[in-house]
């Protein structure tokens, strides 16, 4: 269908922004890459909305080195980070997770701050951040806020962001000598949202595991990490498919969902492994 | 600040080389303002999600889904369709191709088929065909079967490949 919407304005900056914002009587969205707002609006799920456009605020784009983490920020879309070598050389997930996001003609419009905000719980990007354990960066008209990716994500399509509080950007931490960094989904086809995914990073410090698709939120699947520290993956794919509670859908049973978590925990780990060698 | 919600934007852009002024309503997706304001019906719209690719147009030298993008976001853009790639000839080559392989039935999807592939083909590789199906995994085209699309693209990328070493 046609997209409605009650209006639109372009912010200049994030001040700006935050002054749309509060002028919006509560109707206000930022609108930034719209891969996934756009669509929305186009299928009526959210109608009269007052658009706040601050895809052209130029300092929430790019990515830099900041110390030991690289800065990403909000508007930084999907084919950049795909391409970018600072990705590919400290944060690979992200790198490898690009592929799995969508088609190429979405890549090229849509961003990692709108895909973190928006948060659909089959998306890559959230699931990235949670096994990175990045740092989100929000700002509102109180000022400015850092929240751990483990703090961010609450329900379906829901994050601890305020009304009218704008994510900034993210931090990363640069893989250290021999991180591993690897994410496993399945989808029907090419671009699908997955039916279940699951990101693994491996540090001196231990094994992450982020799972998505497979609840409200994406998850650390910490029983798993444990058993994969301890160096059990019978336990780990046991602990996972314990710790998730996945839902049924017209795209797969929660039985189903549960079963492939524990596949692709399997491959992740031989990927992981066989970098190793 | 000046700038305050409007139900019509004013937005200053090019399509297909020639500059264009105008003032849209905010909800108006970029493909209609081209194909109802402008008159350039060749970008189709069709599912109007974002899943279909019938719409792909080129925005600052990217494929673009022209239902996701809202013509009040084209301000300051370069936009080419498909006609402005006919007229200069970017795409000869491919369009040949697609007729000479009979790469396409109905024509639905084909103006979309052609910007996202040429995308791919600009990128100047030799793309593998697992590459060419996933670049155009976005496009659907319920005709084909797509088997003779990817021969279409491998050829053209084959073919810019040896010209470009002759």
């Amino acid at each position: 269908m046609k997209a409605s919407a009650g209006g639109y304005a372009r912010a200049v900056d994030v001040p700006h922004a935050l002054e749309l914002m509060a002028g919006s009587a509560g109707a206000g969205r930022y609108l930034a890459g719209g891969q996934s707002l756009v669509a929305a609006l186009n299928m009526r799920l959210s109608e009269g909305d007052m658009l706040i456009d601050i895809s052209r605020i130029a300092d929430l784009s790019g990515i830099r080195e900041d110390g030991d983490h690289l800065r990403i920020g909000a508007l930084t879309r999907h084919a950049d980070i795909g391409r970018d070598a600072l990705i590919r050389t400290h944060a690979p997930l992200l790198s490898d997770a690009v592929r799995h996001i969508a088609h190429a003609a979405i890549r090229n419009r849509g961003t990692i701050g709108g895909a973190l905000a928006h948060a659909d719980p089959a998306a890559e990007f959230p699931a990235c951040a949670l096994a990175l354990g990045a740092t989100l960066h929000a700002q509102g008209g109180t000022g400015t806020r850092d929240i751990a990716a483990e703090e961010f994500f609450e329900d379906v399509f829901t994050t601890t962001l305020a009304e009218g509080e704008i994510l900034t950007g993210l931090s990363v931490p640069k893989a250290e000598a021999g991180e591993v960094q690897v994410i496993e989904e399945v989808a029907r086809r090419s671009g699908d949202y997955a039916l279940t995914g699951l990101c693994l990073v491996r540090r001196a410090a231990g094994h992450r595991l982020s799972i998505f698709s497979a609840g409200p939120v994406p998850m650390l699947a910490r029983g798993a990490m444990a058993a994969l520290d301890a160096g059990d993956l019978d336990a780990a794919v046991e602990a996972l498919r314990a710790e998730i509670d996945p839902p049924s859908d017209t795209q797969a049973s929660g039985s189903y969902r549960r079963h492939l978590a524990g596949v692709l925990l399997r491959r992740a780990v031989k990927r992981i492994e066989g970098d190793r060698a | 600040m000046t700038q305050t919600f409007r139900d019509r934007v004013d937005v200053s852009l090019t399509v297909n080389g020639e500059p264009v002024e105008a003032r849209v309503p905010v909800g108006q997706h970029l493909i209609d303002f081209l194909r109802t304001d402008l008159g350039l019906t060749g970008a189709h719209a069709s599912c109007e999600h974002g899943v279909c690719g019938a719409c792909t147009l080129r925005v600052d030298g990217q494929a673009v889904r022209g239902c996701l993008m809202l013509a009040a976001q084209a301000d300051g853009a370069e936009i080419w369709t498909v006609e402005g790639l006919t007229d200069t000839g970017t795409i000869r080559d491919l369009q040949d191709a697609f007729v000479a392989r009979n790469a396409l039935q109905c024509g639905f999807c084909t103006p979309g088929m052609l910007v996202a592939a040429e995308e791919l083909l600009e990128a100047g590789t030799l793309p593998s065909r697992a590459e060419i199906r996933e670049h155009l995994s976005g496009n659907y085209c319920r005709c084909t079967g797509y088997e003779a699309i990817v021969d279409v693209v491998e050829s053209v990328a084959r073919a810019r490949a040896g010209k470009a070493q002759a």
